[in-house]
């Protein structure tokens, strides 16, 4: 059962090396560019699906999340603190290293803070949000919850949008290249694209593995066990309320972890990232993917994404994703990978394994 | 503070405080047979307005909105029927994103048919600049229709559920669906009416409002989130402490604008709901008998 984990995961590696290498030899080297996007999307998309599939929580606002992510280190990276720079706290940042200097388009020195400062400051106040929002409303079910999240998300919305400081309807732009490591830095510029392509996928693959471990843990087991019957679990001692915040908390985190990458590698980030829709097309992705199926959630999440961005659903782009959303759930509520599929696939797997050993 | 200023933005709180009820109403009429928040119920209110627009060019404005009413309500009938109707025993979390796409695929369409382009129709009495001074109060003849057509559906429904048989009989249902089915009640019938009853209001109340607000493909969202606060602030389910809510919401809100900018102004009745929800989910006037019996 453990191996077959990292079997998984290999044939993921496997998976975003030939599709680079692919298009490397067929000279369609521009798609990487929706691809990284892609995966900087799904990263919201498996988290949301922890919390959705697993623990059995809707969350209608994790488009709010991505946006903090984005917005907050966009703001600090972009924002010229120099008028500031004898304010104490500005200057203990600055002293600590945190904050650092670069010349703005005009020439003129502008003082930023440091992207790793930056995202850093942003998913640690996401977190924040999430855990002082998420203790009341987890408290709520069905309908009250899935109200509860969505006007979470307009609120986030709507400050974004007023908000001159943000850019009100234009956003920000211009935010500077996000250096991770020394030669290896987060940004759309073109002669690094391969190179932004496998950042992204690394960290897509690095959550992947922390989340099929989470859920093949006792952690994983407890959720289920709250998505089934959320007051047996209770019964049978598992902190229900606990594991419900972690769980929203941990995809609240995804998801601005992913703002903040997808930020930087556009250089920029608008109000429409917070919009209701987002977050009902990170949702439908979710269910696309047949709700508890993380992997289903993934394909579905990079596939979706890709062609959303590459602009094959034209002008109707809002109105597939209402109608794969009514079609799925009116049909196939399992997802479209069913998991049953796999399932028997596997067991069919585990039948000749185990006759191997055997003789 | 402007003593006048201030019995203004009474004035137009207590307007758009009518139009959350009536929505809110409609939440309540399809959650109480079928105990689902319809998430399209916006968008019956946009569908209404727009329709009479269009009519508007080809008939006089009562026949236009008469017309448009129908017509919203046709379109509840034949969403209820295609989408919910066959549905055996459907998770909440499955109706709640059934909605949801409803309510995203008629914006889609809306903005297909319709375009982009806000419209309104004509104000019913008088122009833009016609104002009627009450006690050094200017207030629009519009706003009037708009307060007393949402008395006249709050009053015309009250009867509608007390004295008719489809009434009484959706309210059967409502309080017990296995004893009316037992009585002879259709139930599936029901909630087919009572998508066409909040479907037709919401339409009523989307043609009203038109001249003040102006109607567009997505002003259904906007509305349906206010809809819903003013059901959850009322106590969901209880349409009459739905108009009480309204009426405060919307007092609430324009009032808001001296202390905020105009563009948080639907922060502040989101944060509304949203602290109602974490403390008192059953509503204002939720008796907690009644909220036992409920999940929230």
């Amino acid at each position: 059962m453990g191996h077959q984990r990292y079997l998984q995961i290999l044939g993921l590696i496997s998976a975003v090396i030939a599709v680079q290498l692919f298009t490397y030899y067929t000279d369609t080297g521009h798609h990487l560019t929706q691809l990284t996007m892609s995966a900087y999307y799904s990263l919201v998309i498996i988290g949301l699906c922890l919390l959705i599939g697993y623990a059995g929580q809707i969350s209608l606002g994790h488009a709010g999340f991505f946006a903090i992510g984005g917005y907050i280190s966009a703001f600090l990276t972009t924002h010229n603190f120099l008028p500031y720079k004898d304010n104490y706290f500005i200057s203990f940042l600055s002293k600590s290293g945190l904050l650092a200097s670069r010349e703005d388009l005009y020439g003129g020195q502008i003082l930023i803070f440091h992207p790793w400062a930056a995202c850093i400051a942003a998913v640690l106040f996401a977190v924040i949000v999430a855990y002082l929002i998420g203790g009341p409303v987890l408290k709520l079910k069905g309908h009250y919850l899935a109200m509860a999240t969505l006007g979470f998300g307009i609120i986030v919305y709507k400050i974004v949008l007023g908000t001159e400081k943000f850019g009100a309807a234009d956003g920000i732009s211009d935010v500077p290249s996000f250096v991770l490591l020394p030669g290896v830095e987060i940004t759309g510029k073109l002669p690094v694209r391969i190179m932004n392509y496998y950042v992204a996928w690394v960290i897509v693959i690095i959550c992947m593995i922390i989340l099929l471990n989470l859920i093949n843990s006792r952690i994983g087991r407890a959720l289920r066990s709250i998505h089934g019957a959320e007051d047996a679990s209770n019964a049978m001692g598992v902190n229900t309320a606990k594991y419900k915040l972690n769980t929203f908390v941990l995809s609240a985190a995804f998801a601005s972890v992913a703002g903040v990458f997808l930020t930087h590698y556009n250089g920029g980030i608008g109000p429409s990232e917070a919009s209701v829709m987002k977050s009902v097309r990170y949702v439908a992705i979710v269910a696309v993917g047949g709700m508890a199926n993380l992997w289903g959630a993934l394909i579905m999440g990079v596939l979706l994404n890709f062609l959303s961005l590459r602009g094959y659903f034209g002008t109707y782009d809002d109105a597939v994703f209402g109608g794969i959303l009514i079609l799925i759930m009116l049909f196939a509520p399992e997802g479209l990978l069913r998991i049953d599929l796999f399932r028997s696939l596997k067991g069919m797997f585990l039948k000749i394994s185990d006759s191997k050993e055997k003789t | 503070m402007n003593i006048e200023l201030f019995f203004q933005y009474i004035v137009a709180g207590i307007t758009y405080g009518a139009i959350y009820s009536i929505v809110a109403i409609g939440f309540n009429i399809i959650y109480n047979t079928t105990g689902i928040i319809n998430f399209a119920q916006g968008e019956f209110v946009m569908i209404g307005g727009m329709t009479a627009v269009t009519l508007h060019s080809f008939f006089p404005l009562p026949y236009a909105i008469l017309l448009a009413v129908i017509i919203t309500m046709i379109a509840g009938a034949l969403i209820e029927i295609i989408f919910i109707r066959w549905l055996v025993n459907p998770s909440v979390l499955r109706m709640i994103i059934i909605t949801i796409g409803i309510s995203i695929l008629l914006r889609e369409a809306a903005l297909y048919i319709w375009g982009e382009k806000v419209r309104g129709l004509p104000y019913f009495t008088g122009t833009s600049v016609s104002s009627l001074s009450i006690g050094g109060v200017h207030v629009s003849p519009q706003v009037l229709w708009v307060i007393g057509i949402s008395a006249v559906i709050v009053v015309a429904l009250n009867l509608f559920f007390s004295y008719t048989m489809p009434g009484r009989q959706m309210r059967a249902c409502a309080s017990n669906r296995d004893a009316a089915r037992l009585c002879g009640v259709s139930a599936s019938n029901m909630i087919t009416l009572s998508f066409v009853l909040s479907a037709g209001i919401g339409a009523l109340a989307g043609c009203v409002v038109s001249p003040i607000t102006y109607v567009q493909y997505e002003s259904g969202t906007g509305l349906a989130i206010k809809g819903f606060t003013v059901a959850i602030l009322g106590g969901l389910g209880n349409s009459m402490a739905a108009v009480a809510a309204g009426l405060i919401l919307g007092i609430l809100e324009s009032l808001s604008i001296w202390v905020m900018p105009t563009a948080y102004k639907d922060v502040i009745s989101i944060s509304i709901l949203l602290l109602m929800l974490f403390v008192k989910p059953s509503g204002l006037f939720g008796s907690k008998e009644a909220a036992s019996l409920k999940e929230f």
